[in-house]
């Protein structure tokens, strides 16, 4: 098992390396840079300001004083956005934003799927099943951002119960419909997931072993199937954070709170390169490690994969 | 019932013509008893048509698609409107509230969407969005196919350190922000042309979905090339890449085909949010993500701007997504993991 | 729950049992009338080919039919004179594990592999005999020494798939036999494992039958396994008993051509014989019987009333049933006396 960890972060510090590296080529290559769009400064001070950002020197000398100030110091530098602002205060600003409604929705997401999934599970082909079945549905198929506005409208401008948008710190009532937008894919999966995994495990030959033992159907179901029948949703948990990522870029752009995404889609639009490369670094790092962690999980829980 | 044995997630699905004709070989004199008449996509049909929502997934999407193809040229020719159309006359004819759409703001059926804030007919507009949406999604899931099915096959059937080292690639790959680097590449290289941005759009979106049929491919192919039907090619000295593409290819259609109806959706999902996030379709052209994004200006006053090209696209994800899972439960049942 | 003395001193009393499936295909009626008697102590072999209610039939004794697409129908199942159809839920779970313990073919798979084998054998008397955490396991370490796992006290906080699976049936008999039951239903607990493990478990079975005095049902498509191992026979064929009868009476002299055809085609290694014998033809499609008797497209003696009209069940001997027309010929043949 050490070894297996050993080995992934071996693997994970290049992998990052190359995203970083593949960023900063396409950055590059990309006709025109961040002072090439309105903000059209006057050549003396375009100068000075390229002077200083090393603007002009040859490509192999700007990678390598970028690279190396990134393994060295894990200095991203400053936005070019944000005047004076590091790239690395901006992250840290941001970070908790993203993190709480992110955390939240997928904590939500697995409550409700879960339980959702299990029960369509037990009472398969009832209108249980069905009923939320076609609502996870129309949880995969609504896109985020038609959700997020029908929410507003609704909660907000009908009802007035929650407000539209704008961070308000953690906790706070401005957190409810970003995080409920969020959440609602993921809960659709996980519930499908749930549901796919128990019928699976419920067919298995162990639960017969389990129902001819004598065990209630309640026993039965919890200390035998629900194991086994949630793996799906814990190796799904990897490639969830990452789609995890990308909803919450839209989620913050709807609802205007100050996140990572935001921060990363104006920093997109502006070409600010420091800042680019500096959150997708951050993230690239955040989902290796997760993914790491979702492995070793799904390790620990499998004892059939324990024992390699 | 009890005694059936269960099949394993790697095994190959019983799909193929060929592995029809090998179980009818194995009982030349009693075919008779042995009920093996109907061909294996038959069956699957006739499963499908038994799943009402399925069939209720498959006339949808015809519908939109029928709609969007030639929904344009119809309002063209009836009405006179053009997505670009924009009346030069009447200020009262912008923002209209559908069904209200008349000069005065009666009833009229000039604009069963009402229309947008610069007077272009709402439903032309949301037709060719979905045109756009569509036609992106069907071409991206093709690039995805070729390459995944292309990697798969080939990383499945040559096997040994070589598929090792190409699925290493899959599964680091896979835990990548690539939607991340998607939006970084296309923000910088945005097109002059929309045409230019929609080839980008292609294979920046074909290249994110196809890692997991990469992966599938692989699954089958790897556990089909031991088949006997293989070493009888082999036998016959059939070359390799004939074996991979004539032979395995064909045999994984099934699990290709429903992961391909299930990819639709998603790439339809993440271009537009490209587009609502301003990367993907850029103006004049107007995909439903666009459309969302210029909705969402004047939610608080004209929120029905938004909800016609949300609800028309949730309705076509929503019949593609019972499409697919109706693909999946008729040509193998026990096919489902999502 | 105190034991009620039957008729006839028998543990297990099956009557006009019917266990039908609804399918896509129309009903299959997996077990169609099927009526036999196990006396205390005694082994019951049943023998029949895949699909042909073996399995289903013993399914239906502890109620793990699962009910949407199957149902028994109609039927009795005297379990020491108290009808076990007639329980109700609650009831029928005290006796599944407690008096009747069942062991399923394929060992890998009846296992949970997510839980430790000592924990799914103290499970058992935990549940049943009301054991504390400490004497459930010090009985599991028990068990599993019967059955002759080395090591019982250090392997049993291992999992299933740490065991091979010989090892693994053994752990299931433990399991079966962790409340002593009455009656022990083993459903093809040999089909699944190589053949020199097969004779050590069936070998462990009859041992311990012999130690505690445990009646045992034993289900199989071998007709080898049944020769050592039961007293009784009964053979079915497509939901139906076709013959039943003492075992070594059975294998002398049996009265119905199935068997018969059953019995040449297990391999003798002393004959002389270039091809093995087979029984031509499939077993029928139980969904879509067609009149008359179910094995007339395959039967070596079949005449026009085999095709129209449904055997008889006839009484060839005291205990010697068989479902033929032709019963007391084919008795004759093999060099049987018809009372």
């Amino acid at each position: 098992m050490f070894r297996f960890i050993i080995r992934r972060l071996l693997v994970t510090i290049p992998t990052i390396l190359v995203v970083i590296s593949i960023t900063w080529v396409l950055i590059k290559l990309a006709p025109g840079n961040f002072y090439s769009g309105e903000k059209r400064l006057p050549p003396a001070i375009e100068k000075a300001v390229r002077d200083k950002y090393g603007l002009d020197k040859p490509w192999y000398q700007q990678y390598g004083k970028t690279m190396w100030s990134i393994v060295r110091h894990l200095d991203f530098g400053t936005s070019l956005m944000y005047e004076g602002q590091s790239v690395n205060t901006i992250i840290k600003r941001s970070l908790p934003v993203s993190a709480a409604v992110g955390i939240l929705a997928y904590l939500l997401a697995l409550i409700v799927g879960v339980t959702a999934g299990s029960i369509a599970a037990l009472k398969q082909n009832t209108k249980w099943d069905y009923a939320s079945m076609t609502l996870a549905m129309l949880g995969i198929s609504v896109p985020n951002f038609v959700l997020g506005p029908i929410l507003v409208l609704i909660f907000s401008l009908g009802l007035y119960w929650l407000p539209p948008s704008r961070w308000g710190g953690f906790p706070s009532r401005n957190l409810i419909l970003p995080v409920l937008t969020l959440s609602a894919i993921y809960m659709a999966y996980i519930a499908r997931l749930t549901r796919a995994g128990m019928l699976e495990v419920l067919r298995s030959d162990y639960i017969r072993t389990a129902r001819a033992k004598g065990l209630s159907e309640r026993d039965v179901i919890i200390r035998h199937a629900l194991r086994g029948g949630l793996m799906p949703v814990v190796s799904y948990t990897g490639p969830a954070l990452a789609f995890l990522l990308t909803g919450t870029v839209v989620v913050e752009r709807i609802f205007a709170l100050p996140g990572l995404g935001n921060y990363f889609i104006q920093a997109s639009l502006n070409r600010d390169e420091p800042l680019i490369i500096g959150i997708v670094a951050f993230i690239a790092i955040t989902l290796l490690l997760m993914n790491l962690l979702v492995d070793v999980a799904y390790a620990y829980l499998d004892p059939r994969v324990r024992y390699q | 019932m009890a005694t059936e044995k269960k099949q394993d997630h790697d095994a190959p699905l019983h799909i193929g013509p060929e592995m029809a004709v090998a179980e009818a070989d194995l009982y030349p004199e009693d075919t008779g008893a042995f009920v093996h008449g109907t061909s294996l996509w038959r069956d699957a049909w006739r499963r499908l048509l038994k799943n009402k929502l399925a069939v209720f997934g498959l006339v949808v999407v015809i519908i939109v698609t029928i709609a969007s193809i030639v929904g344009p040229t119809v309002i063209q020719r009836v009405f006179g409107f053009t997505p670009d159309y924009i009346p030069t006359h009447d200020i009262r004819l912008t923002n209209s509230f559908p069904p209200f759409t008349g000069p005065s703001g009666e009833f009229s059926w000039a604009h069963p969407m009402g229309t947008d804030n610069a007077g272009r007919d709402q439903l032309a507009r949301v037709l060719q969005g979905g045109q756009i949406s569509l036609f992106v999604g069907i071409l991206s899931t093709l690039v995805s196919l070729l390459i995944g099915v292309s990697y798969g096959a080939i990383a499945g059937y040559v096997g040994g350190r070589v598929d090792n080292v190409m699925m290493r690639i899959v599964d680091v790959l896979y835990s990548l922000p690539y939607v991340i680097v998607v939006i970084v590449l296309l923000s910088m290289f945005r097109s002059q042309t929309p045409k230019g941005q929609l080839i980008l759009l292609f294979i920046a979106l074909g290249s994110v979905s196809w890692l997991t049929m990469a992966r599938i491919v692989r699954g089958q192919v790897l556990s089909l090339r031991n088949q006997e039907f293989v070493m009888a090619a082999r036998a016959t000295g059939v070359s390799n890449s004939r074996i991979i593409f004539r032979h395995l290819v064909p045999n994984t259609l099934g699990p290709v085909i429903v992961y391909a109806t299930l990819t639709i959706p998603q790439i339809m999902l993440t271009e537009a949010f490209l587009s609502f996030l301003g990367f993907g379709v850029q103006a004049p052209l107007a995909s439903w993500g666009s459309l969302a994004s210029d909705g969402i200006q004047n939610i608080a006053i004209f929120p029905w701007q938004l909800i016609f090209p949300g609800v028309t696209m949730a309705l076509t994800l929503f019949s593609l997504n019972f499409l697919g899972d109706g693909l999946r439960d008729a040509l193998d049942p026990q096919m489902r993991t999502v | 729950m105190t034991m009620t003395p039957s008729s006839d001193g028998n543990l297990l009393e099956v009557k006009n049992l019917r266990t039908y499936f609804e399918t896509d295909d129309g009903t299959v009626k997996a077990v169609d009338d099927i009526s036999f008697q196990l006396k205390r102590g005694e082994t019951l072999g049943i023998v029949g080919e895949s699909g042909s209610g073996k399995s289903v039939t013993n399914l239906s004794v502890i109620r793990l039919i699962p009910e949407p697409p199957g149902k028994i129908v109609s039927g009795e199942i005297l379990f020491n004179g108290t009808d076990l159809l007639l329980l109700s839920n609650e009831a029928i779970r005290k006796i599944r594990g407690r008096r009747i313990a069942m062991i399923f073919q394929d060992p890998m798979t009846s296992l949970n592999p997510f839980m430790k084998i000592s924990r799914q054998l103290m499970e058992m008397t935990q549940l049943h005999l009301g054991h504390t955490k400490a004497q459930a396991r010090d009985h599991a370490v028990q068990m599993l020494e019967t059955v002759g796992i080395p090591d019982a006290r250090e392997r049993a906080d291992s999992y299933p798939h740490e065991f091979s699976g010989g090892m693994r049936q053994r752990v299931m008999i433990a399991m079966a036999l962790s409340c002593e039951p009455e009656l022990l239903i083993a459903d093809e607990p040999t089909t699944a494992l190589d053949v020199t493990i097969q004779a050590q478990i069936l070998e462990l079975i009859k041992t311990l039958k012999r130690k505690t005095g445990t009646s045992v049902i034993l289900i199989t498509h071998d007709l080898g396994v049944v020769a050592g191992m039961t007293d009784h026979v009964i053979v079915m064929y497509a939901g139906k008993i076709f013959e039943q009868a003492p075992t070594k009476e059975l294998f002398s002299v049996p009265g119905n051509p199935y068997t018969k055809g059953l019995l040449r085609s297990v391999p003798d290694p002393t004959a002389e014989q270039g091809k093995l014998y087979q029984i031509p033809g499939l077993p029928p499609d139980v969904a879509h019987l067609k009149p008359g008797c179910p094995f007339a497209q395959r039967c070596d003696y079949t005449q026009d009333i085999c095709r129209h009209e449904f055997p008889p069940f006839v009484q060839l001997n005291a205990d010697h049933y068989s479902l033929c027309h032709f019963a007391r010929e084919v008795y004759s043949e093999s060099g049987g006396t018809p009372a």
